[in-house]
């Protein structure tokens, strides 16, 4: 291959690949100035972006710090808190029970959870939330209890939340036993395991490992989804800043408190995940 | 090499004749199929089966792929439900109960049990992935046998040093060499102390050079009396370890005998066009 000339004129044409004095040739990568040259852009922009955010008075740092660490604020988050973790562990019970349903021979009940997950997906979780409030109207009594006595705003977010989580939890867990080869079912029935061992030791563990990073985005949508309750009057974290700024009318800055506690606690969430995924990838012999 | 440590005393003696010849007067079989008839929307697995196995009798099944061999095999622990006929095991119905002329299907618990006493290896392993190679083998014990963690362990270590990988007891199933997962696979049938072992193509994934291997350890098996019927395509290995060979196609049992009678003198023209085409 006499080419090699070619692409380097500054090689002496004498010389060629196996005649290099020191030893083999090095081997250069290629040079990507255009790398370099996005990356200063991105960092320039970057810079000027975070420099009018520090500088702008109109952002009101002092007020953030004011409020950051409020009772009023804190109480909300707290509630935004519990309110995610119970609408998760509801969820993903029904939303199990819902994919074992789709999953049986029985047609009914998988017709059934067919029809839950196609409703329950359709319905905006807003109107949802809007409907349920309002379902004193359709049914003024229930158990012989008036229905708004029973069901409190706070009920009602329990409510609403978990049956929409549940239709998109039914599709995670389903998506997850599937992802289960078919050979692992039948090597435990021919050793004997029953049903319920079945799912618990061999089933669902294995479909954890697809099912922690689709749940670890809805758990993480769910602790901002919670933040759609303050339209039914729950004191969740936004609406503890939106009760504030209504009275001072410092506006951006409590904005900017929410949405700190939101950054806060979804980035623990996705360290968290971290760690659950790493759990279930056991013997998969890619992480560890 | 600890790995073959397991194995010991290999010998080409063994093969027909040392254990219990086929069709034992004085002896009831262990199997019996009788007219067993499957069929797959409308393609015709097996179209009547009959076929015995005598206790501590090794038969191996050969045939084209698609001959039913294998859906035979899964019909012996009622991984696959029969449409026709009737198949017994050490004296017990597989997967029905016989109530006058009817069959009625068994509550799974019982076919549960009675798996138990049939173990099975695939040709893919299908070793439980997230589990150790002693969580693979304590699992059926322990759950199906009721066994203590502690006898289960014990049982699991006896086996791991049998198929020569007791220093693998540790280790995850992707750790391992096919090969290797396929010895485990087989101790983890052991580990239920079943009557009777139903190979299928046990040696169909595996590289060629870890064929022997795990050959090695169903040999062993079959010397020391193990009741086992082995759907394979090692025709050097059926000669070799087999009691009996069937030949099976298109869903019939076309020829069975002594290896040397179906190997070196088959009767029928299909076995013979079968044989010349894989030897």
């Amino acid at each position: 291959m006499s080419s090699d000339t070619l692409a380097h004129p500054k090689v002496p044409a004498a010389g060629g690949p196996t005649a290099s004095p020191g030893g083999p040739p090095r081997i250069v990568p290629q040079r990507r100035y255009g790398q370099w040259a996005a990356a200063l852009v991105v960092l320039a922009l970057l810079g000027l972006a975070l420099n009018s955010v520090v500088r702008n008075d109109a952002f009101q740092w002092d007020v953030v710090g004011d409020y950051f660490t409020s009772a009023s604020v804190l109480r909300g988050l707290w509630l935004s808190l519990w309110l995610t973790a119970v609408v998760m562990a509801l969820g993903f019970a029904l939303g199990t029970l819902l994919a074992a349903m789709r999953l049986s021979t029985n047609p009914v009940l998988r017709a059934v959870s067919w029809g839950y997950v196609w409703l329950f997906r359709s319905m905006p979780i807003l109107v949802q939330l809007l409907f349920w409030f309002n379902i004193g109207a359709l049914y003024p009594q229930l158990f012989g209890v008036k229905t708004v006595d029973l069901l409190g705003p706070v009920t009602i977010a329990i409510i609403g939340l978990t049956l929409h989580e549940a239709a998109y939890a039914a599709e995670v867990v389903r998506g997850g036993i599937l992802s289960v080869d078919a050979g692992q079912i039948e090597a435990a029935q021919a050793l004997g395991l029953g049903r319920l061992r079945r799912w618990r030791r061999i089933v669902l563990p294995q479909a954890m490992r697809a099912i922690v990073p689709p749940a670890g985005n809805m758990l993480i949508g769910t602790l901002k989804g919670t933040s759609i309750v303050s339209v039914i009057a729950v004191q969740d974290l936004l609406y503890s800043v939106q009760l504030v700024y209504h009275r001072t009318y410092q506006v951006i800055p409590l904005l900017l408190v929410a949405t700190l506690w939101y950054v806060v606690v979804t980035s623990v969430l996705g360290a968290g995940q971290f760690y659950v995924e790493r759990h279930y990838a056991r013997g998969s012999g890619r992480a560890r | 090499m600890t790995e073959t440590t397991g194995t010991p005393a290999l010998t080409k003696t063994t093969g027909a004749g040392t254990a219990a010849p086929p069709e034992d007067p004085g002896q009831a079989p262990m199997v019996e199929v009788r007219g067993v008839h499957k069929r797959f929307g409308s393609h015709e697995v097996l179209r009547g089966i009959d076929l015995d196995v005598y206790p501590g009798e090794v038969t191996v099944v050969l045939g084209p792929s698609g001959s039913g061999k294998s859906t035979l095999l899964r019909t012996l622990n009622h991984l696959e439900k029969v449409d026709r006929g009737q198949i017994s095991v050490d004296g017990g119905l597989i997967g029905y109960r016989r109530v006058g002329d009817r069959l009625y299907e068994l509550r799974e618990r019982e076919i549960l049990r009675q798996r138990t006493r049939i173990g099975f290896v695939f040709q893919n392993f299908h070793l439980f992935p997230h589990l150790t190679v002693l969580d693979n083998l304590t699992e059926a014990p322990v759950s199906a046998l009721g066994l203590s963690r502690a006898e289960a362990v014990a049982r699991a270590d006896r086996l791991l040093e049998r198929v020569g990988l007791a220093d693998k007891r540790r280790a995850y199933p992707r750790q391992l060499s096919g090969g290797q997962q396929q010895r485990v696979a087989i101790a983890r049938a052991l580990a239920l102390e079943p009557r009777l072992l139903l190979f299928d193509e046990p040696t169909s994934a595996l590289d060629p050079e870890l064929v022997g291997e795990v050959l090695d350890v169903i040999r062993d098996l079959a010397e020391q009396g193990t009741t086992m019927i082995v759907v394979t395509h090692e025709i050097g290995f059926a000669r070799e370890v087999a009691d009996t060979v069937v030949f099976m196609d298109e869903g019939r049992i076309v020829e069975r005998g002594t290896p040397a009678e179906v190997l070196d003198r088959p009767r029928h023209e299909r076995t013979r066009a079968f044989l010349s085409k894989v030897l």
